[in-house]
């Protein structure tokens, strides 16, 4: 891993893409505080992308009504000039001081092994990371990257074996289309005869149904079987209430996504009830230079809105200055007026 | 006031008041009863706030409409009384409602 040995410095890294974490680029690159945004998801946007990209919301300063992905559209552009580089798809792990609480240092790892060191780290997690749902059965722990999935890493894995694949996405879809070929039996289960897939993957898989080439199941997942990690058969309940079991190698879940605060727990930052706690002048955390923002945090009064998350973006970027500019004197200024941030934004 | 039961997976009963115009899962969260975590907010957009609705009163609360039924895919045993319960309006209608909170959340 050639990525291990190289450390990327820069003046901030802010983990979590989300509306809020977007904004604290806009906020820190008026300041000339370069960012490097962190996030699990593949894409930018955290929930607004993820959970409601088509649902209005009535609450922006400025916007009647705006989707959550025509607001995350808004905000990459509004960043654009200050080019901030994502690492998306990435969980950080591992978040080290190095520095001292007057010049503070961090370094901070994550899963696909890269490492970045910064002055200042914003945390705007919101509900921390997503991560994929478990199936409700009992003991699938055991089971996990062995013969129980969440997505596919790697193809090979299911050649030959007997695959079932859970859900009624276009996720579970795909990977049916995909692995049949593959392995020697996929079996989808779902709850449901209706699918929430793409109608044309829908056909496909239907079409390989009739055929035989493959089973359709309308049951639920009620248990596994199996040993050492290894599947032998899935008990499904259907809607009749009874169960069965299915032969199976390998399980395959599609269940959606769930927030988990994840490694952000192992930080050394005190938390309270899985919450922040900041103070409301800086949002800065109980070790100096790591801020907190957005969804993530609490004070006497938090609001989970994303227009709270924006004042705090900018509260917190004034303080970073200091920390990433120690010898310079910070004046502030305004966007309408300072031909200096109007170059920064590149309009003047 | 509108009043609705909440019944855990133990066998538990709260029962609270529930305001007209507000959701059984707002009412939940407002009077801290277990097992509804409504992680999306209400947004349905996540099945953490599922419910099954007490059989008696399944016709007064009706079916779940398509968007809800595809959410509730994400959910964890899921049954034909199955309703997520930010999409539960309480009105007059629903005085005296129970429902039962499911042993987890996904």
């Amino acid at each position: 891993m050639n990525a291990m040995s190289e450390v990327i410095k820069t003046d901030a890294i802010i983990i979590g893409a989300g509306p809020v974490g977007l904004f604290a680029v806009f906020e820190l690159g008026l300041l000339d505080i370069k960012a490097h945004l962190i996030d699990i998801l593949p894409k930018i946007g955290g929930q607004c992308a993820e959970l409601y990209p088509e649902k209005p919301i009535y609450d922006i300063p400025g916007y009647p009504v705006i989707t959550g992905q025509a607001l995350v559209d808004a905000l990459r552009k509004q960043i654009h000039p200050f080019q901030p580089t994502f690492h998306l798809g990435e969980m950080v792990e591992k978040l080290e001081v190095l520095g001292t609480p007057e010049r503070p240092l961090f370094r901070v790892a994550t899963d696909a092994g890269v490492i970045l060191e910064a002055k200042v780290v914003v945390i705007a997690a919101g509900g921390g990371s997503f991560q994929p749902k478990r199936p409700p059965t009992p003991g699938v722990e055991a089971y996990e990257g062995k013969s129980v999935f969440y997505s596919v890493r790697r193809i090979d894995h299911f050649r030959g074996r007997r695959v079932m694949i859970a859900g009624g996405g276009d996720s579970a879809l795909d990977w049916v289309l995909n692995l049949h070929p593959v392995a020697s039996r996929i079996t989808l289960v779902h709850r449901r005869d209706e699918f929430r897939a793409a109608p044309h993957s829908v056909n496909a898989m239907r079409a390989l149904a009739a055929e035989k080439k493959m089973d359709l199941v309308i049951a639920q997942l009620a248990g596994l079987k199996g040993a050492d990690g290894q599947l032998s058969a899935v008990t499904l309940r259907g809607a009749d209430s009874a169960t069965f079991d299915v032969e199976c190698d390998d399980l395959l879940a599609f269940y959606g996504l769930t927030m988990k605060l994840g490694p952000i727990a192992d930080w050394g930052l005190n938390l309270h009830e899985n919450l922040i706690p900041t103070d409301t002048e800086k949002f800065e955390t109980n070790v100096p230079g790591i801020f907190a923002v957005g969804d993530i945090i609490t004070y006497p009064g938090k609001l989970k809105l994303i227009l709270s998350g924006f004042h705090e973006a900018a509260l917190a970027a004034q303080k970073a200055h200091r920390y990433v500019y120690p010898d310079k004197k910070l004046l502030f200024q305004y966007t309408t007026s300072s031909t200096s941030l109007q170059r920064k934004l590149g309009v003047s | 006031m509108t009043k609705v039961t909440f019944i855990d997976a133990s066998g538990a009963s709260r029962t609270v008041e529930a305001q007209i115009g507000s959701t059984v899962m707002e009412t939940a969260l407002r009077n801290s009863i277990p097992g509804i975590e409504a992680e999306c907010g209400g947004a349905c957009a996540c099945a953490t706030c599922h419910v099954y609705v007490a059989p008696e009163w399944t016709d007064v609360v009706g079916k779940p409409a398509q968007m809800e039924e595809d959410m509730l895919d994400f959910a964890a045993d899921v049954r034909p009384n199955s309703r997520l319960s930010c999409q539960i309006k309480v009105t007059e209608a629903l005085d005296g409602l129970i429902v039962t909170t499911p042993a987890r959340q996904g």
